[in-house]
């Protein structure tokens, strides 16, 4: 264990852990937009900026980014410093700049004081923040679908050269990780659509109610031994068939 | 045949007693005088000795790299006696091998001194090559690049044959350490201390990286230095794989550098064939070998993180990393990266000590840099100097000054599309790392451009962050979407609807860039804007305020009117593009405004400064 200082409050810590992580546990508040529990730190955002320091360092410092900054022994973490402040204040005003239609952005926004941003804003459609949250957690967790494609400002979230997917699985976990809900997918009875590719979802072997892409099954039993027909049973009446499962053995 | 360290020596005395006094014609084959029929001239030159009976033995035909002034080329020259012969054409290769022949020089093919006169005989009483110091570029022009006993003869691989035979890693790690040697590619950070950081890291393999991607529009030193001399580059690697404990490097280079690929190829082959790369080098314990990796072809790929990912095979994106490639770099194995040119430097130290090679530069940065200078000078090309050296001798004495009878100069940009411009009260700047960056510039890969009072200073940084813009990867936020206002801003301004308030957007934005980057390139992303800002504010405000570019150069700011100094010569009106000048020859001429489109062909023409320049509305 090392000990370090988070806004004038001495704390315990693994050396090497990321100075979010720490503070978080601390009830420091930082915010973040492209943190994502279940994937690597990425540091696209800016938005977890913090000031750092060493008794050593005669009074220079640094911003850095908190989700990735490993902890190390005295270090000094200032984590609402003017300059840090002003950083991500602008930084959202380069995101309300981009998404102007984003409710999560003017939220946050209005929280750093930013009433009037100046810049010139984009399309109110928009409301991808390039987060890199979606594409990492295809990449690590699923099946890799979806990547960031292009480079700069032409820099967007999409399949392979944005054609239709033949890996993708239909399985939503990138839009249901999106901060700002900007994936679009659509459901209507038996049919998924999401990056272009439509599903045919199974039926609920007991209530015909939509379950999951066979794909998704497929891809799931692999990597669980499950059989790919357990899948197919509903929330609901899998909840019964544990709950009569209980019942049995109760009586 | 594979030489050992016993042989090595003989040979290399061999080698030289062959070259010493040797007679030779080189023809510079470089890219640019290859493209301009290098080729060609070298056969016709050779087919020329052949009928008049000259031999190989008699005189060497020697294809070379290049020598860095290309607008002289096709450059031929004849050894020992250092005859410059400048734009040579097949047809010219008579009358270099008949004044070959008799003893003399061809006097039209001499280089003229534009001040003089004067033809002038010999390369080295040339002013853009006497003031020149050549270390990095020492062998480059001066040797067949695919020809490895012709690098051996001038000294390649002695300093590795020193090394293996009578010094040990630590001895070498000393010695680059002690030079001061600081890296040649962007940062200038010390190349001692980052090799005895991956020396000491724990972890293997470990790796040697060689950062040949040149992203600078205009620069060319490291492509010179690769084509020319790539067995510099070889040996530099191969000591540095010594003294950190590494048996396998890289040489990552633009996809838009075959040549370059092709005479490392060659010189990797033919170092492996005499046993001074593979296993065993020079019959010892020490393995090390080089494999060439193709960039990706964005700016970006230039930078360390980024660079390692895509020769991991991954997309070309710097990481958020706050670990050094030394610890974890290439495959998350301890890693040395470093540029062309600090590489090329690293047998000049081992051979001749870190003492020789500190004695040259300033206090913090010693040796030479190569510059690649073009922009508004006189002759534009690679020029290498003394650290130290100052912004006037360079570009005045050596690059020959501003062109052009009325101009002046306004800036220089140094340090790459996101180095910083400087003023001509900053001509007297002994150029280092340091004294750069003290002045809101940097030395970055060592890019000069020139300005002269026809550059205008806010197109200039509309133009440099319109480079960063298209070149940003896009993966943070400051960056990506910081950039794109501040060129918004930036056209705003030279279109004439720029505010006052504007001033205050761009310093906002410029903040955010530098403090909330996640990597180099959009840290100093804000450098041309800042510095254009810091020394030519008046020139913004003129923009805004006065709706005046005294430059010429934005379109909607300025128009260019004929006044009484006219002489009715018709000169303007013959490069009008539009044809929007009339008037009688000996009688004042006037531009018809409709149809202008100020481009200041006119004005750049005129003997008789009868032309002005003037804000928008007159
Ligand atoms: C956007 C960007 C582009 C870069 N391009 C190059 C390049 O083309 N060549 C190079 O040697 N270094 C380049 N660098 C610097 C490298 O990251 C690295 O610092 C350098 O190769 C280290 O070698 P040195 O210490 O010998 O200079 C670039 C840096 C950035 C941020
Ligand atoms: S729906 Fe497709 S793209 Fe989205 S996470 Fe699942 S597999 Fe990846
Ligand atoms: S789609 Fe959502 S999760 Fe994916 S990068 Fe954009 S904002 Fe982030
Ligand atoms: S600073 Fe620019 S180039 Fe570097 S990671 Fe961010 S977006 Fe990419
Ligand atoms: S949360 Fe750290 S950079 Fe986005």
């Amino acid at each position: 264990m090392i000990e370090l200082t988070i806004d004038g409050k001495r704390v315990q810590a693994r050396k090497g852990e990321h100075l979010l992580a720490i503070a978080r546990r601390e009830g420091v508040e930082i915010p973040t937009l492209c943190h994502h529990e279940a994937v690597e730190p990425s540091g696209a955002c800016r938005m977890c900026m913090v000031e750092v320091t060493r008794p050593d360092w005669e009074g220079w410092s640094k911003l850095v980014t908190a989700c990735n900054f490993p902890a190390e022994e005295d270090l000094i973490v200032r984590t609402r410093t003017d300059k840090v402040m002003q950083t991500r204040k602008e930084i959202l005003e380069l995101l309300i700049a981009r998404t102007p239609g984003s409710q999560l952005i003017a939220e946050m926004a209005r929280e750093y004081g930013l009433d009037h941003p100046t810049l010139t804003v984009g399309e109110l459609s928009e409301k991808c923040i390039l987060c890199d949250i979606c594409t990492r957690v295809c990449q690590n967790l699923v099946t890799g679908a979806i990547s960031r494609i292009n480079r700069g400002v032409e820099k967007e979230v999409n399949t392979p050269f944005a054609e239709v997917s033949d890996v993708c699985i239909g399985c939503l976990a990138c839009a249901k990780s999106c901060p700002t809900d900007a994936i679009e997918f659509k459901q209507v009875g038996l049919e998924r659509t999401i990056w272009g590719r439509t599903f045919d979802l199974v039926p609920c072997t007991q209530c015909g109610a939509p379950t999951l892409p066979k794909e998704q099954a497929e891809w799931l039993s692999e990597r669980t031994g499950m059989k790919v027909e357990e899948y197919f049973v509903c929330v609901k009446c899998k909840a019964a068939q544990t709950a009569r499962t209980y019942e049995n053995i109760a009586w | 045949m594979k030489l050992t360290l016993d042989t090595f020596h003989k040979f290399q005395k061999e080698q030289a007693a062959r070259l010493e006094g040797r007679k030779a014609i080189t023809v510079c084959c470089g890219t640019s005088c290859r493209a301009k029929g290098g080729l060609d001239v070298a056969s016709a030159i050779q087919t020329k000795l052949k009928d008049a009976g000259l031999d190989e033995n008699a005189v060497e035909l020697t294809q070379t790299g290049c020598h860095g002034w290309c607008e002289m080329g096709p450059i031929v020259t004849v050894e020992p006696e250092g005859t410059f012969y400048q734009q040579v054409k097949v047809e010219d290769a008579d009358a270099i091998v008949a004044s070959y022949t008799k003893g003399n020089a061809e006097e039209k093919l001499l280089y003229r001194d534009p001040t003089t006169r004067q033809r002038v005989a010999s390369y080295h009483a040339i002013p853009f090559y006497a003031g020149q110091t050549r270390w990095a570029l020492r062998n480059v022009g001066r040797v067949d690049p695919a020809n490895i006993n012709d690098s051996i003869a001038r000294g390649s691989y002695v300093a590795l044959n020193r090394a293996l035979t009578s010094m040990t890693p630590e001895g070498v790690l000393n010695e680059v350490a002690e030079a001061k040697l600081r890296g040649r590619g962007g940062g200038g950070f010390d190349a001692g201390r980052k090799w005895r950081s991956a020396a000491k890291a724990p972890g293997f393999p470990k790796y040697i990286i060689c950062n040949g991607d040149e992203g600078d529009p205009g620069a060319f030193m490291d492509r010179t230095i690769m084509e020319g001399d790539p067995h510099g580059v070889l040996e530099g690697m191969i000591l540095a794989a010594f003294a950190v404990g590494s048996n396998q490097g890289y040489i990552y280079v633009r996809q838009e550098y075959p040549l370059a690929v092709e005479h490392l190829r060659q010189a990797i082959k033919d170092a492996h064939a005499m046993g001074l790369l593979g296993d065993n080098i020079l019959g010892t314990e020490f393995s090390f070998d080089v494999r060439i990796a193709r960039g990706g072809g964005a700016f970006v790929c230039g930078e360390s993180s980024a660079l390692m990912r895509s020769i991991e095979g991954k997309v070309g994106e710097p990481r958020a990393k706050y670990v050094h490639a030394t610890d974890k770099g290439l495959n998350d194995k301890p890693t040395v990266l470093n540029n062309v040119e600090t590489y090329v430097n690293v047998p000049l130290i081992v051979e001749k000590g870190s003492q020789w090679f500190a004695n040259t530069g300033t206090d913090k940065s010693k040796g030479t840099k190569a510059f690649s200078v073009v922009g508004k000078v006189l002759h534009s090309g690679l020029i290498e100097v003394p650290m130290g050296t100052t912004l006037r001798e360079l570009i005045f004495d050596i690059a020959g000054g501003i062109p052009g009878k009325n101009r002046q100069f306004k800036a220089v940009q140094t340090g790459g599309p996101s180095g910083g411009c400087l003023p001509e009260k900053m001509l007297d700047l002994p150029v280092d790392f340091d004294s750069l960056a003290d002045n809101g510039s940097m030395m970055g890969s060592g890019g000069l451009i020139v300005m002269d009072d026809r550059n205008c200073i806010v197109d200039v940084a509309r133009y440099f962050v319109h480079f960063l813009v298209e070149e940003s990867c896009g993966k943070c936020v400051p960056c990506r979407e910081g950039l794109r206002h501040l060129l918004d801003v930036l056209e705003r301004i030279t279109q004439g609807k720029g505010k006052m308030s504007d001033l205050d957007t761009i310093e906002r934005l410029c903040d955010v860039l530098e403090n909330g980057s996640l990597c180099a390139l959009g840290k100093s992303a804000a450098n041309p804007v800042r510095s254009t800002l810091r020394y030519f504010r008046k020139e913004y405000e003129e923009h805004i305020n006065e709706h005046f570019c005294k430059a010429g150069v934005c379109p909607a700011l300025c128009t260019y009117k004929i006044n009484d100094q006219c002489t009715g010569c018709t000169l303007c009106a013959k490069v009008c593009p539009t044809h929007c000048i009339s008037g009688s020859r000996k009688e004042k001429h006037v531009i018809d405004q409709a149809k202008c489109i100020q481009c200041g062909s006119c004005f750049d023409v005129c003997n008789f400064n009868a032309i002005d320049i003037l804000g928008s509305n007159g």
